[in-house]
This record gives C-alpha cells, sequence and structure tokens, in this order.
C-alpha cells in the first residue's frame, strides 16, 4: 500500500511538474502562424448550409463556402462574389448572373451555373427539411417545390443559360433579393461529394465531415473534433485567395460566456462571441480598445396574447407600453449601449428609419388604463409576463414589472420556463405577455414587418390588421422606388405602433471581445464575419492580463 | 463469487428497463419538442423532420422500435446535431470522461486518505481539527465556484497553468482534475477518518502494537485495510457521480467531454441523446456499485465468507 501511495503521489507531482511554465499562449503563437482562434459559442450542429440556422454554424460556413453575391463587410451593400456581375431586368424580376470562370471548389473543380441551379434544388427539396427554404420563395414557384405541390423543378425560376450564366425570376420584383442570395442558405454545395456519401434530400450524411468536405470559401476545412474545435485553413483554389492573409482559424465552442472571457483574458481567444454583462463596464474602463460594442439589427420586444380580454383593448395596450421606461431600462439594467426601441425596425435599416407615435407618459398611460375600465389599476386582472429562462431577460421582467406596478399601480407576476416550454406555450397562444426578439435575417424592413401579417407564423399575437397586410403584401412590393416602398412601411409600422400587439423594447447591440492585434475586422448591423480580410498584426505591447 | 455477480447482474435488467420506459415516456411528454424553434418552422419540414425521426408514429411504436434498436446497440441520430449518431458522441468523447474521472480520483484518494489517516491519528487535536475542517469546507464548496478561483488564482493572476482546454497545451487537465476531485477528497477525507478511529480501537492493532510493530507499519499493514473500508464502498458510486457530474467542470475548463452532452441534451430536446446518456451512465452506475461490492469483499475476509459459496 505504501509503495502504491508513493507511485501515486509520484505521478501527480510530475504531472504538476509538466503542467508548469506552460509555454506560449494562443494569441501569440496564432499571430506568429496567422492563426486565428475565434470564440464561437456553441459546437456546430452540421456544417450543411442548407441543413444549419444557428449563428456558430454561419460563422463557420462564411469561412468555407461562398454564394453568388457577398456584401461590402461595413455597409452590406451587395458586392460580386462568385457572380463578377450580375444584370436586372427592368420589372425587376428576371436577373442574371456571370460566374467568374475563376471559381473553383476547393477540389479543384470548376463551379458552374449547374452547381447553383442542383444545390438550390436540392435546397428546396420536402425531404431535407431546410428551415430557410423560405429564403428562396421570392423565386418563381420555389414556395411551390419546397411544399412539394410541384415536383418539376424546370418549372421554378433558376435556369442554367450557360456554364456560367444563371437566370433567376422572380414572382414579384425584389429589391432585397441580392441580400439574400449572401445567406448561407443558398450558397452552392459540391454535388459529387453529396453524392459520394448519400441521397441530396439526406440531412444526416457524412459529407461534411472533415476530409469529406468540399466548398468554395476562402478557406477549407481542416479538422472538426467534436466539442473542442473547428480548424479550417487557406483554400489555395479560392478564386481571391491573394486577399485571403490568414492562414487558418480555430473555431471553438464557447458555451460559457465568463469562461470565454477567462480565455480571453488568458490570451486563448483572439475574439469572443460575447461579453458577460458585468464585464463590460470593466473593459470599458480599463481596456476600451479590447471591448466592440456595435448597433445590431434586433429588437428585444414583448408580445401580447390579443385573444384575451383585457389584452384585447388597444388602451391598455397602450398604457402597457406607455409606462415602460426605457431609457431607464437600457441604461440602469442593460448597460451595453443598447437603445431604447419605439418600433419594431431598428434605426437606419438600410436607410429605413420608422417614427413612432409610441412615447414614455405615464400620465397618459394613467388616463388611458381608466377610459379602459381600470381606473387606478384597480380590477386590472393579474398578468403575466412568460420569458425564457434566462438572467438578463428576468432583470428586464422584474423592471418592468415594477414599472408597471408605480406608474399604473397593476400586478404582474414574471413566469419562467426552459426554452423548449416557453417556445410552446408562445406557439401554442398560451400566455398573456410573453418576451421575444427578433433579428433581421437581412438588412431590410419587410424582414421585421412581414412576420404580423395575419396568421404568419411569427406572429402569434392574434393580431390582424387588413390594411396593414395590405401595404406588406401589395403596395410595398410594387412600389417602383425606394421612397415609395419605404412609405410603405412606414404606413405599415405606423398601424403596428398605434395598435401595439407587441411592445419595442429595446434595440440590441453586438458585443465582443477583441484583441489589438486582430485586424481588418468591419462591423455591420447584421454581425456578419467576412474572413477573407482580416488579420492579424502583433502588437509590441506586452501581454497585460485585466485584473477584476 | 461468480453466482454473486451474475445475480447482481441479473438484477440490472429490470432496474435498466424500468429507467429506459420511464425516460423514454417522460421526455416524449414533456412540452416543446426537439424540432420547436425562433422562428416558425413551415408545416411541411416539421414533417420531413418528424418523419426522417419516426416522430409522426404513435408513442408505443416509437417506443418498440427504439429498444429493438437498442437491443441491436444502436441508440439512433442524434436530432441535435442531425450529421452525428449518438453512439458516435458518446463513445468519441467517453474517454475524455473517463479521463478526467481518472485523474479527479487520483486527487480525491491520494489528498483525501492522507488527510483522513492524519488527521484520525490525532483526534481532537489541532492535527485533526485542521484538515477536517479543510475537508468541510471542500464538502460544501461547489465547483462552480472553486473552479473560478482556481482558474483566476493560478491561470489569470499567477500565470501558472492553462486554463482550458483538454490535452492541448501541458498541464491543462490539472485545475479540471482539482476541481472535479476536490469535493469527493473531502468524503473520502471524512470517511477514512471515521473509518480508521474505528480501527485503531479493535483488538488486533493493540495485538499489533503489543508484537512491537513499528507505528507507521500498525497502521499501512493492519489499520488501513479494515479503516479504508468506507472509502471503498464509497469509490464506486463516486466514480460513476465523477463520471455523470462532469458537466459543471467540463464546461467551466472547455472540456470536450460526455457531461455537456447530458445537460445540453435535455434543455435541446434531443430525445436519443437524453435517452442514450441516461442509459449510458446508468449501466455506469450500475457496474460501478458492483465493482466496488466485489473489491470490498475481496479486502474484507468476513465479507468474503458471507458471499463465499461453493465458487470463490
Amino acid at each position: 500500500m505504501m509503495f502504491k501511495t508513493q507511485h501515486g503521489l509520484l505521478c501527480l507531482l510530475l504531472l504538476i511538474l509538466t503542467a508548469c511554465g506552460s509555454g506560449e499562449s494562443n494569441v501569440s503563437k496564432g499571430n506568429r502562424e496567422g492563426i486565428l482562434h475565434w470564440g464561437n459559442a456553441a459546437e456546430p450542429q452540421e456544417l450543411d448550409p442548407h441543413v444549419v440556422t444557428g449563428v456558430p454554424e454561419h460563422n463557420i460556413i462564411m469561412a468555407l463556402i461562398e454564394g453568388l453575391v457577398s456584401k461590402n463587410p461595413t455597409t452590406l451593400e451587395p458586392i460580386p462574389a462568385v457572380a463578377e456581375s450580375w444584370s436586372v431586368s427592368e420589372d425587376g424580376r428576371v436577373y442574371t448572373f456571370n460566374i467568374r470562370s475563376t471559381a473553383r471548389w476547393s477540389n479543384g473543380d470548376p463551379l458552374t451555373a449547374e452547381d447553383f441551379a442542383w444545390s438550390w434544388r436540392r435546397a428546396l427539396l420536402p425531404e431535407l427539411g431546410n428551415q430557410y427554404a423560405y429564403m428562396y420563395y421570392p423565386i418563381v414557384n420555389a414556395e411551390a417545390f419546397a411544399t412539394g405541390e410541384l415536383q418539376d423543378f424546370s418549372q421554378v425560376g433558376v435556369k442554367v443559360i450557360s456554364p456560367l450564366s444563371l437566370q433567376v425570376t422572380l414572382t414579384h420584383p425584389t429589391p432585397f433579393f441580392l441580400q439574400l442570395l449572401d445567406h448561407y442558405s443558398m450558397f452552392p454545395v459540391h454535388r459529387a461529394t453529396i453524392e459520394k456519401f448519400g441521397q441530396p434530400g439526406e440531412a444526416n450524411t457524412l459529407w461534411t465531415r472533415a476530409g469529406n468536405f468540399v466548398g468554395n470559401g476562402p478557406f477549407m476545412l481542416e479538422q472538426w473534433d467534436l466539442n473542442k474545435v473547428v480548424k479550417v485553413k487557406k483554400n489555395p483554389q479560392y478564386w481571391d485567395a491573394s486577399t485571403v492573409r490568414l492562414n487558418g482559424i480555430y473555431f471553438y465552442p464557447t458555451e460559457n460566456v465568463t469562461t470565454e472571457e477567462r480565455m480571453f483574458r488568458a490570451e486563448q481567444l483572439h475574439y469572443t462571441y460575447d461579453v458577460p454583462i458585468e464585464k463590460i463596464a470593466v473593459y470599458q474602463r480599463e481596456k476600451p480598445q479590447q471591448i466592440k460594442i456595435s448597433p445590431y439589427l434586433g429588437t428585444y420586444f414583448y408580445r401580447f396574447n390579443t385573444r384575451l380580454k383585457h389584452l384585447s383593448d388597444v388602451r391598455v395596450r397602450k398604457a402597457l407600453a406607455m409606462s415602460i421606461d426605457r431609457k431607464s431600462l437600457v441604461e440602469n439594467v442593460l448597460k451595453a449601449g443598447q437603445l431604447p426601441a419605439y418600433t419594431i425596425t431598428p434605426p437606419n435599416t438600410l436607410g429605413y428609419t420608422a417614427s413612432s407615435q409610441l412615447r414614455y407618459d405615464p400620465a397618459a398611460a394613467r388616463t388611458l388604463l381608466a377610459e379602459a375600465g381600470y381606473k387606478d389599476g384597480e380590477g386590472f386582472p393579474v398578468t403575466e409576463i412568460l420569458y425564457n429562462t434566462h438572467e438578463q431577460h428576468r432583470k428586464v421582467a422584474v423592471a418592468i414589472q415594477q414599472m408597471w406596478k408605480k406608474e399604473l399601480n397593476i400586478n404582474v407576476r414574471i413566469h419562467n420556463q426552459d426554452w423548449k416550454v416557453y417556445l410552446d406555450s408562445e406557439s401554442s397562444g398560451n400566455f398573456q405577455i410573453s418576451r421575444a426578439s427578433w433579428i433581421g435575417d437581412y438588412v431590410d424592413p419587410n424582414s421585421f414587418l412581414d412576420m404580423w401579417l395575419t396568421g404568419g407564423g411569427n406572429n402569434r399575437t392574434g393580431w390582424s390588421n387588413k390594411t396593414f397586410d395590405y401595404l406588406i403584401q401589395n403596395v410595398a412590393p410594387s412600389a417602383k422606388t425606394k421612397k415609395q416602398r419605404y412609405a410603405a412601411f412606414q404606413e405599415a409600422e405606423s398601424i403596428l405602433t398605434d395598435e401595439l400587439p407587441i411592445i419595442p423594447i429595446y434595440t440590441y447591440v453586438s458585443k465582443h471581445l477583441v484583441h489589438p492585434s486582430v485586424k481588418g475586422l468591419s462591423s455591420n448591423i447584421l454581425d456578419t464575419l467576412y474572413f477573407k480580410y482580416m488579420y492579424l498584426e502583433p502588437e509590441s505591447e506586452p501581454r497585460s492580463a485585466i485584473k477584476p | 463469487m461468480l453466482k454473486f455477480i451474475s445475480g447482481r447482474l441479473l438484477q440490472a435488467i429490470p432496474v435498466l428497463f424500468i429507467v429506459i420506459t420511464a425516460t423514454f415516456f417522460l421526455i416524449h411528454s414533456a412540452p416543446g419538442g426537439p424540432f420547436s424553434a425562433d422562428r416558425a418552422v413551415p408545416a411541411q419540414v416539421i414533417k420531413a423532420l418528424n418523419a426522417r425521426y419516426h416522430l409522426d408514429q404513435p408513442v408505443w411504436q416509437q417506443y418498440l422500435t427504439y429498444l429493438g434498436d437498442l437491443a441491436q446497440g444502436d441508440f439512433g441520430p442524434s436530432f441535435k446535431f442531425p450529421g452525428r449518431s449518438v453512439n458516435e458522441m458518446i463513445f468519441g468523447s467517453l474517454g475524455t470522461t473517463a479521463e478526467l474521472g481518472l485523474y479527479a480520483m487520483l486527487v480525491a484518494v491520494i489528498i483525501g486518505v492522507l488527510a483522513g489517516v492524519v488527521a484520525a491519528l490525532k483526534p481532537n487535536t489541532a492535527q485533526d481539527y485542521v484538515p477536517m475542517s479543510v475537508a468541510m469546507v471542500g464538502i460544501c464548496m461547489p465547483s462552480f465556484l472553486l473552479g473560478p478561483l482556481l482558474v483566476l488564482v493560478f491561470g489569470i493572476y499567477l500565470e501558472w497553468l492553462p486554463i482550458s482546454g483538454w490535452g492541448d497545451i501541458p498541464g491543462d487537465k490539472i485545475l479540471p482534475a482539482i476541481t472535479l476531485g476536490a469535493s469527493y477528497a473531502a468524503y473520502i477525507a471524512r470517511l477514512s477518518r471515521g473509518g480508521m478511529l474505528e480501527v485503531m480501537t479493535q483488538d488486533y492493532i493493540r495485538t499489533a502494537r503489543a508484537k512491537g510493530l513499528p507505528e507507521h507499519i500498525v497502521i499501512i499493514k493492519h489499520a488501513l485495510r479494515g479503516g479504508l473500508m468506507p472509502v471503498i464502498a464509497f469509490l464506486g458510486p463516486a466514480f460513476a457521480g465523477l463520471l455523470a457530474g462532469s458537466f459543471v467542470v467540463e464546461t467551466i475548463f472547455q472540456i470536450p467531454g460526455l457531461g455537456r452532452f447530458y445537460v445540453q441534451a435535455a434543455f435541446n430536446r434531443d430525445y436519443t441523446m437524453i435517452m442514450g446518456t441516461t442509459i449510458f451512465f446508468s449501466v455506469t452506475i450500475i457496474l460501478f456499485n458492483l465493482l466496488s461490492d466485489i473489491l470490498a469483499t475481496w479486502i474484507n475476509p468476513k465479507l468474503r465468507h458471507q458471499s463465499g459459496g461453493a465458487e470463490s
């Protein structure tokens, strides 16, 4: 026994000795080797662009695959990618894309118009279960094909004119169509690789594993260790390889935001996916150059269940919306530079900033509530705010609960549910007021407004307004100019903020910690990353950790 | 002994069956499905996904299909990670969790036994109070507090040890092993102290001393064997607990282990993954309990005699 104990102790000692003096940090090694170490929030579900739905997957796919059109990393205006140019017919319905002859897959195969047509057909196959199939719906007959009503893909508005020319016909002029082409659900996939590992409509084959994956982006998949790291390296076949300065990127599934921040402090990461709320002030005070907070195309809001008697009264909804002090909420509770929101569409969404009649006015709110029959909150049914379990949502709900008690003298309960249960409650209408958020799929007011159409899957409030529907479905799509189109959106948004089936609360910001050696990282309101422009420039100053 | 082992294994079958059945029907009756999402998912997509995972069949039929697959050792495909099977995910990350558990156990046994024995040698003195007070703090301190504390001190301030990863940087396994092992070390310290105190008053210890044996021989050769019995009984369930309870440590230290799947699967309603990890951990707990019983029987002649039988 003595011998065994000594042996164990010796092992432990050796273990500790080998540990000390752990050497070079990821950041300093990465700077030397051109490898970017990236906090990516979660293990990717998959790397198939027609199957995945999350931001962590999006980030990796943006490194591995490229669509017909890309975006300017700052302004998000469409710029050429696989298509070197395109033309649009006068009626705005027919797009012809000219694919560059230098476009290649990472295995050297040429990339052609046929690849896009095949990939888009696959993305719409009903059996694949692509949750983003609706991104294709502006294309003629795409919806019918995706829902299985139409079997013949040749009737869908996608036509191969020549190996380097692709024609796409839309049902209506869709000004944001080019924006959609940079969404991963419209990215091409390599036919031979997919067919080698299964059927096109199969979502769970091995084609996305390292060693099998063939893409066309600035990087190619090198290694994928489950729950540990996804490594990509520079793709020499990429048509614009000379622009790419990084040799590789390592994506880490940093699920815990506190762990991620510690990894950043210990220089194991160049970039974090998020910043813990309690650390924002510390960084802003001590290392302002390392924290990056930018406006984000997302709105935090509360849904009313307008099917309930007391919440079906617009005066009640207005009273509740007008008695929230959003400025105080963002400054004292959220503290990360979020903007108070009075409209659902975030300000400056591609030049569109909606005006709103909604304001903070507790006195008017009390009058409205009295008119609705609840003077001084008397007789107001106990109402519940539902939110998915998360500390920040709780803080917001508690603050709003107190504001309503103080200003309107009404009693509100707050109730949290696990994410999936909450989703179930919300979609089945089993709530009174529920927390919600919406992040734009593309930069256009339509992304925030068409969800409120009567019976829309994301509406969930029970609210319906015929004029609103007409403006979104008929007036905006047929507008001849951007001004006319935005005027239609403004009119629709005015109806929304007058009837208030929702309470806009604040506009999101994106928050990241970025090591000073990371250059070429532009910020944009979609928080979309264009890795091909990024590079590492080691700083001269020595490492200095923040001591909280 | 063989009869004892086979008897215990046979008892495990109905236990496992109940665990499988209860888990299966509980998760299928929980609100929220694996494909509920923030954004409305078109009906045809839900239909395709339900068909892919047989969720369009009645629950009892799904249950029978699952049992059939399970009998062939197939845990099915993951709902959350479409390209991966549950078998691949469990067995692909089991090595890491087992390695972490082993190191944590090493830490727990070495520190725990040493502290317990040292304390038992001079009961009710400072030599007893100090390690036992530390052990009490260790039991009370959760790993989500101890882990970040160790990281702050040894990783961020002193910069002696890496703060995350597993097998990437030399020494990155030390802090997780200590964090996970600490509370078990504390338990073991208290158990071995109690065991040793009891044994030290036994006649055979007095006899050993009377024979003139040096004290360290008395302790190591005679007292420890009996004194550590409670510890050995604890080791089996403890190791199973280390494996199943590694979630927090794996998250704090960014370790690609099995524990992370266990908790995430429940949040994601990843039915097959919940089933797979539950079954796996149940089997682990059953086996390690059995192992610890076998070990206890082997060490303790009294028990060996009781479970005896012709075959041993």
